[in-house]
């Protein structure tokens, strides 16, 4: 255990430190939401979105979430880099646990992925959003289990992947169709009842009812807990997969 | 095994499903390694001899056959086999944007040392290998023969039993090639270290190897000092292993145009 808790924290301090050297890093990731935010979100505001609260409080969850699902997505495309450069069996051949080195990394992208969602946040507080503080919290968390699940799973495709061809098809397939049946940029429930029915079969949905919820305070909605137990599998599954592909590479 | 043995494999073998069906990398190898001595894997390009290694190493697992490592059952105790190794790949494994000596502190806490006792580490590391002044420098910033002193030195962060090296000069110019001989040669003498490097170079394979196994097509084809080879496949001692190595596989171990040294 305090191997496993050493080993993550040497892990997650080496790509952290890569991410502090690289300014793009920092920065890009959070470019698309915050576009959304100041040319989409004014757009929103006279608009009937149905449910309670402002059309800030329905779109700001959304755009938190997008953040996470664009950037962990393409987080193992690192991976595939440094599989060329040797890093990674380099580092699987020493004795530090298998499951640290995929948790350092996932830890690494969701830090930075919720500080980048702390900036959205202000900014959107700037343009308008009025939201209770434990709700915007629950936000990050929520952001931040999503990013997690994700960059696992990115790493895995990555592990198996032999090339970045053979990698970003695959991961646009996913996200497209995952930002699209999940109410990402406007709720479901604006949605004709076949589309609604099929956006049930994406998880992603479940947790952004429920980043909506936490954003206008319904701390007690079913939603949220639809959505914390989605997030809590999502992340089990995740890791689960992650860690067996550092344990056997397939390439 | 006994315990003049450093590595003995039976039957060792790896087979990859791809899109056009199976592929036998590696069938059915069986390998004795004495302690303390430097073995040369030569065999032409797609022999088999990385994947070999990866075997060997436990960054891929066998799809048949056994094998014990410094000691360790390869398939029951990959641990105990990963705390006795050291791998260099053909590639190499440094980050070309982090700095030597971040490098050599971060192996040496992969290999469990703590935070000042790793620092310590490095230094001494970096002495042995004559890394002092590199330090600080970008790893993207060194030549190709301090590149590979860099790696030899993260794969003896933690003094190995067992040192493996993929292509260890590939690409290095003459004068690099010859340091590096020199540089295993006294990893050897120094710390009585078993070395297990592959090679396509018959002038490496030559001057380097106590004993070397030819492999082609996935399994071992002869097996010998290169003075035995050169006498039972060329017809004498003073062949040279060109000779041997033809004589045993058919053809030259690679294209001429990409090994300009070679005998
Ligand atoms: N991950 C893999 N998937 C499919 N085929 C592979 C893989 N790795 C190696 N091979 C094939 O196995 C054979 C042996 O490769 P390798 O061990 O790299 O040879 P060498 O190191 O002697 O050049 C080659 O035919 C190679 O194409
Ligand atoms: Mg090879």
């Amino acid at each position: 255990m305090r191997t496993l808790l050493s080993d993550t924290a040497l892990v997650f301090g080496r790509y952290a430190r890569q991410t502090l050297r690289s300014k793009a890093a920092m920065t890009f990731g959070a470019l698309m939401p915050a576009l959304y935010l100041v040319l989409y979100g004014p757009l929103l505001t006279d608009v009937p979105l149905g449910g309670a609260g402002s059309s800030w409080q329905v779109l700001v969850p959304g755009l938190l979430l997008q953040l996470a699902l664009f950037g962990a997505s393409f987080a193992g495309m690192g991976l595939i880099i440094e599989k060329q450069h040797g890093i990674v069996d380099r580092m699987r051949v020493t004795p530090v646990s298998r499951l640290a080195l995929l948790l350092g990394r996932v830890l690494r992208d969701a830090a930075l992925l919720t500080l980048q969602a702390g900036v959205i946040v202000l900014v959107a507080v700037a343009m308008g959003l009025r939201a209770p503080l434990p709700g915007i919290l629950l936000g990050f968390a929520f952001t931040a289990a999503l990013a997690l699940s994700l960059a696992a799973l990115s790493y895995a495709l990555a592990m198996k992947a032999a090339a970045p061809m053979a990698f970003a098809p695959v991961v646009n397939g996913f996200t497209m169709p995952a930002m699209l049946l999940s109410g990402l940029l406007l709720p479901m429930s604006l949605a004709p009842g076949w589309l609604d029915v099929l956006s049930h079969v994406m998880p992603l949905r479940y947790l952004v009812d429920a980043v909506r919820a936490a954003f206008v305070g319904h701390y007690s909605d079913p939603a949220l807990i639809r959505g914390a137990l989605t997030a809590l599998a999502l992340m089990a599954v995740s890791v689960t997969a992650g860690t067996r592909y550092f344990r056997r590479a397939g390439a | 095994m006994d315990s003049s043995e450093s590595i003995r494999t039976s039957g060792l073998s790896r087979t990859f499903a791809t899109p056009r069906g199976p592929v036998e990398a590696v069938r059915g190898v069986d390998l004795t390694v004495r302690r303390g001595e430097i073995l040369g894997l030569l065999g032409p390009n797609g022999a088999g001899k990385t994947t070999t290694l990866r075997m060997l190493t436990t960054l891929l697992a066998p799809t048949g056959g056994t094998a014990t490592v410094a000691g360790h059952d390869l398939a029951r105790d990959p641990a105990g086999v990963r705390r006795r190794i050291g791998y260099v790949a053909q590639s190499g494994g440094v980050d070309p944007a982090v700095s030597v000596r971040e490098e050599l502190v971060t192996q040496g806490r992969l290999y469990g040392l703590r935070g000042p006792r790793a620092e310590e580490r490095a230094e001494e590391l970096a002495r042995e290998l004559g890394l002092t002044e590199l330090m600080e420098r970008p790893c993207g910033a060194l030549s190709g023969g301090q590149r590979r002193r860099l790696d030899i030195a993260m794969a003896l962060t933690h003094r190995p039993e067992v040192l493996f090296l993929d292509e260890p000069t590939t690409g290095l110019d003459p004068g690099s090639r010859a340091d590096l001989w020199d540089l295993v040669r006294r990893v050897r003498a120094e710390w009585g270290t078993t070395v297990v490097l592959t090679t396509h170079y018959l002038d490496e394979a030559d001057a380097l190897a106590d004993r070397l196994v030819v492999v082609d097509r996935g399994t071992v084809v002869a097996e010998g000092t290169p003075t035995e080879l050169k006498t039972r496949h060329a017809g004498s001692p003073d062949a040279t292993l060109q000779d041997a190595f033809l004589a045993v596989t058919g053809r030259g171990p690679a294209p001429r145009d990409t090994t300009p040294v070679a005998v």
